[in-house]
């Protein structure tokens, strides 16, 4: 797959559906108001670069502009992109790039992030793209930088510019120790240079500041509280906003009475279609004007947890399945096959739960509408606000500030659009922050899934047949990277009864899970080690590498569980990021599940934050203990029974084990982003762990959804 | 509406709002004290959490009247002089964050743990933290930040 195809891919994957519009500022004007300087434009990826005439949505992707770098007279290096920090540390990583390549102190850089006025257009921050996407077009643009600053300083010193040097924001002359600082070889200069093709970029094996473990850049604003959040957000005059919400999906307003809310005191009510909200001058007026509308609703039947599998297994109505992969002769490899299992796996929906619920202000100036807004993708909401206002995008500006996380939560704009639609109505500027509750009922899920597999396999443990289909969940990581000469790999899309979407890992930890526990499955029937099961069947060497560097800090085979522990392990791939986990649980006598002790083994090749790293794999481990044991949506009727989180169990310090980190750096390959995959491996390597202890198979996340074991019933919940 | 009189990060602060509003609402909203973040408005998630006298405090379930006569102290208010207090220095040389939203009131409950417990055990820390969530799953950094905060070196907590 090309890097474009897999962009496209990802893209359609995160339901990316509004239309977006291209980006027009003109790039002399930029530089006017940045005083001039040097301005870098323009890096094409080299895989985009022969994909020359492909769109993604009206973007030429190639040729589109993606980040800019600008130089100023002092020597401040402003790098701008559409990309946003939502916890990632990639503010810190990307500068550490640019520092890197430009030769340049790293605390020279700022990064001006998720701006539609100030950076250039970009898809959004999902897919684990930033890094292998972002950061070699910021690593093109620095170093096509660092050598017309080279150039410029050879030619006012009438020098050689091969025998010039570059380090710590100079260019020095090493003959006659001259040099310039690169502030003062752009001042007065109005220079927009566009980068060539495949400039020369510094091997990771020679990064002095990339590939080092420097702290989150703007750390001491999160410990003082000087850090503005999306929700943090205050304008002049500001009004706050709260909008009705149906009772229930797909509910039809039969009747409502708002006199009780007009009569809250400075609290207005704005009713258009079936939009209706209040405003008012603070936050306690108009909870109190909101819980003063009186509405009747009608709320047609609909699927409830007790019907969804069924429901998922049905398939589309309007979308058709293909096979992700297909070899061999699946019916007659299986049928000859000496061990056969034949086993499903279920993942229930899961809500992102980021701290920060959904959170916008918008202020009219005009005709020209800022809002802002916590997003992964800035430029999305953008077209939205343009679509619902019928305003050209250079009259709407979306500011994205740094934001309490998202975990692929955020890609849309509703709080955005609702509090611009308060703002139009007051003249004032509009803040709406979601309530938890809300954020639980009408943000969207990550989908749930009901995964088949049938596997055959010799009584060595040669594998020789392998049928997976995933109903709804989705394709990422579908594909096994063991050898199987005799594959059907499918994904089915499926109606799905509630809004689902994209989120921290997405499909590939349905698929590990179902995959890695079906081959701890096989292990069993065939009486084999389940480490050395796998690595028979396994020649990828990064995947093997991860899966041995596991099981060595583990002691995997050199030690045993104690009286009513186990040991699971489970590994995989995705996004070019290689991970293995092996873990230890307890069981207790009342069947509750203690997750002891978890060592994760991770490669992305090339590490730009190795500190940023291990907190973004170590943090994984632990979002990844929510869905494994006990996160589920709980829904019946078109409402969610469990919308708080006193209903909604997820991660606490009670519940983390020891974890232990190990980062493989391969400096010899591309880095690829890191910020998803190390969720996939925890739970199927939990469920291998708990039939160690117990002999009891737990095929549905979650898989103790009580605390404790289900036993071989279906999981039943909490209300 | 009515006047309150607060006592905020050692200030008396005269607020105008409503009795039963929530003092997060008050501190956000009508001080500009945005340090102290809604998470869930119920009690359950700590990302509101201050120090009223000391006690770690649920900002969003705390009706402003009973806020009055007490000393309120917020994210804002440990920082002396650009002088950080041990557990925000904590925090910043372990990394203990990720995204940052839960970050104040994670220091502010484990300041008024070691300022009740100076060397707390990680089973004290477990207990006292567990109100607190961070989604992002730092846990176990934050548990280290503490650590180091309680360590002799630190010389505990003096906020």
């Amino acid at each position: 797959m090309s890097a474009l195809d897999e962009l496209m891919s990802e893209a359609r994957q995160q339901e990316i559906d509004p239309p977006a519009r291209g980006f027009h500022l003109d790039r002399r004007e930029f530089l006017k108001t940045l005083g001039g300087g040097l301005l870098v434009c323009v890096a094409p990826v080299r895989e985009f670069a022969q994909e020359s005439g492909r769109q993604w949505q009206g973007h030429e992707l190639p040729t589109e502009l993606n980040a800019w770098i600008h130089i100023g007279a002092d020597g401040e290096v402003k790098v701008f992109t559409g990309k946003v920090e939502v916890g990632q540390n990639i503010r810190t990583s990307l500068a550490q790039l640019v520092a890197e390549e430009l030769r340049t102190p790293f605390d020279s850089i700022a990064m001006v992030m998720g701006d539609t006025d100030l950076t250039p257009w970009d898809m959004g921050t999902f897919g684990s793209r930033t890094t292998p996407t972002m950061g070699p077009q910021l690593r093109n643009m620095a170093s096509a930088a660092r050598d017309v600053l080279v150039k410029t300083a050879a030619a006012r010193w009438n020098a050689d510019a091969s025998t010039l040097t570059a380090a710590d924001g100079k260019v020095t002359n090493p003959h006659t120790r001259e040099s310039l600082t690169y502030g003062e070889l752009t001042r007065g200069e109005e220079l927009v240079e566009n980068v060539p093709s495949d400039p020369p970029l510094t091997p990771a094996t020679d990064w002095k500041i990339a590939g080092t473990p420097l702290r989150k850049v703007n750390g001491r604003d999160f410990v003082t509280g000087k850090h503005r959040f999306p929700s943090d957000i205050v304008r002049p005059g500001m009004l706050f906003g709260k909008v009705l919400r149906p009772q229930g999906y797909h509910a039809s307003l039969v009747s409502v009475d708002t006199s009780g809310a007009e009569r809250v005191p400075t609290a207005k009510v704005v009713h258009d279609g079936d939009f209706i909200g209040v405003t008012a001058e603070d936050m306690h007026s108009a909870e109190q004007a909101l819980a003063a509308i009186h509405a009747n609703w009608t709320v047609p039947p609909q699927i409830s947890n007790s019907e969804l599998f069924a429901a998922l297994k049905k398939g589309s109505s309007s979308e058709d399945s293909r096979p992700e992969f297909a070899s061999g002769s699946v019916p007659q490899a299986y049928a000859a096959a000496e061990v056969k299992l034949d086993q499903h796996y279920t993942v229930q929906y899961i809500a992102h739960t980021p701290l920060e619920p959904r959170a916008a202000v918008a202020d009219w100036n005009g005709d020209k509408l800022t809002v802002w807004t916590g997003t992964q993708r800035p430029f999305a909401v953008r077209d939205e606000l343009c679509e619902a206002f019928h305003l050209p995008a250079k009259k709407v500006r979306v500011i994205q500030p740094d934001m309490g996380s998202g975990y692929g939560g955020k890609h849309t704009g509703e709080a955005a659009v609702e509090a611009a639609r308060l703002a139009k109505a007051s003249g004032k500027p509009v803040k709406v922050i979601w309530t938890r509750e809300e954020e639980f009922t009408w943000a969207y899920f990550r989908p749930a899934g009901f995964i088949e597999v049938r596997s055959g396999t010799r009584r060595d443990g040669t594998l020789v047949s392998w049928e997976f289909h995933n109903f709804n969940s989705g394709p990422a990581a579908i594909q096994t990277l063991y050898n199987v000469p005799n594959q059907l790999v499918q994904f089915h899309p499926a109606d799905s009864p509630l809004r689902q979407g994209s989120y921290r890992s997405l499909a590939a930890t349905a698929n590990h899970f179902a995959r890695e526990v079906h081959m701890g499955e096989i292990a069993f029937a065939l009486g084999l080690d389940s480490l050395q099961f796998r690595l028979k069947n396994l020649t990828d060497p990064r995947l093997r590498a991860v899966f041995q560097a596991a099981a060595d800090k583990f002691r995997w085979g050199r030690s045993r569980p104690e009286e009513g522990h186990g040991f699971g392990v489970a590994g995989g791939f995705d996004k070019g990021d290689y991970v293995a986990a092996c873990v230890e649980v307890e069981v207790t006598p009342e069947r509750k599940i203690k997750l002891v002790r978890v060592v994760e083994a991770w490669e992305c090749g090339a590490i730009v934050n190795p500190d940023g790293l291990r907190n973004q794999v170590m943090g994984a481990c632990v979002q990844a203990i929510g869905g494994a044991m006990f996160e589920a949506i709980q829904f019946k009727d078109g409402r969610i029974l469990n919308p708080h989180l006193a209903g909604y169990r997820v991660p606490r310090f009670s519940d983390v084990p020891e974890i232990e980190v190990i980062l493989i750096d391969r400096k010899d390959l591309p880095s690829s982003g890191a910020g998803e995959t190390g969720l996939v491996a925890l739970a199927p390597a939990i469920s291998n762990a708990v039939f160690a202890a117990t002999g009891v198979r737990l095929r549905s996340m979650p898989m103790a959804p009580l605390n404790a074991i289900p036993g071989d019933e279906p999981p039943r919940f909490q209300s | 509406m009515a006047d309150f009189l607060l006592q905020v990060n050692g200030e008396e602060l005269h607020v105008r709002g409503f009795a039963e509003e929530s003092l997060l609402f008050a501190l956000r909203n009508r001080l500009n004290l945005t340090g102290a973040k809604y998470g869930c408005g119920e009690g359950q998630c700590g990302a509101c959490t201050v120090l009223l006298n000391g006690k770690a405090t649920h900002s969003c379930l705390t009706p402003l009247s009973s806020a009055v006569g007490v000393q309120i102290t917020t994210i804002e208010g440990l920082e002396r002089h650009e002088v950080l207090t041990p557990v925000q220095e904590a925090f910043l040389e372990e990394g203990a964050y990720q995204c940052g939203y839960c970050t104040p009131g994670m220091i502010l409950s484990a300041t008024a743990l070691l300022r009740e417990v100076p060397h707390p055990t990680d089973e004290q820390i477990v207990e006292h933290m567990n109100g607190n969530v961070c989604r992002c799953g730092t846990y176990p950094r934050i548990m280290a930040a503490i650590r180091r905060a309680s360590a002799p070196a630190g010389k505990g907590a003096s906020q």
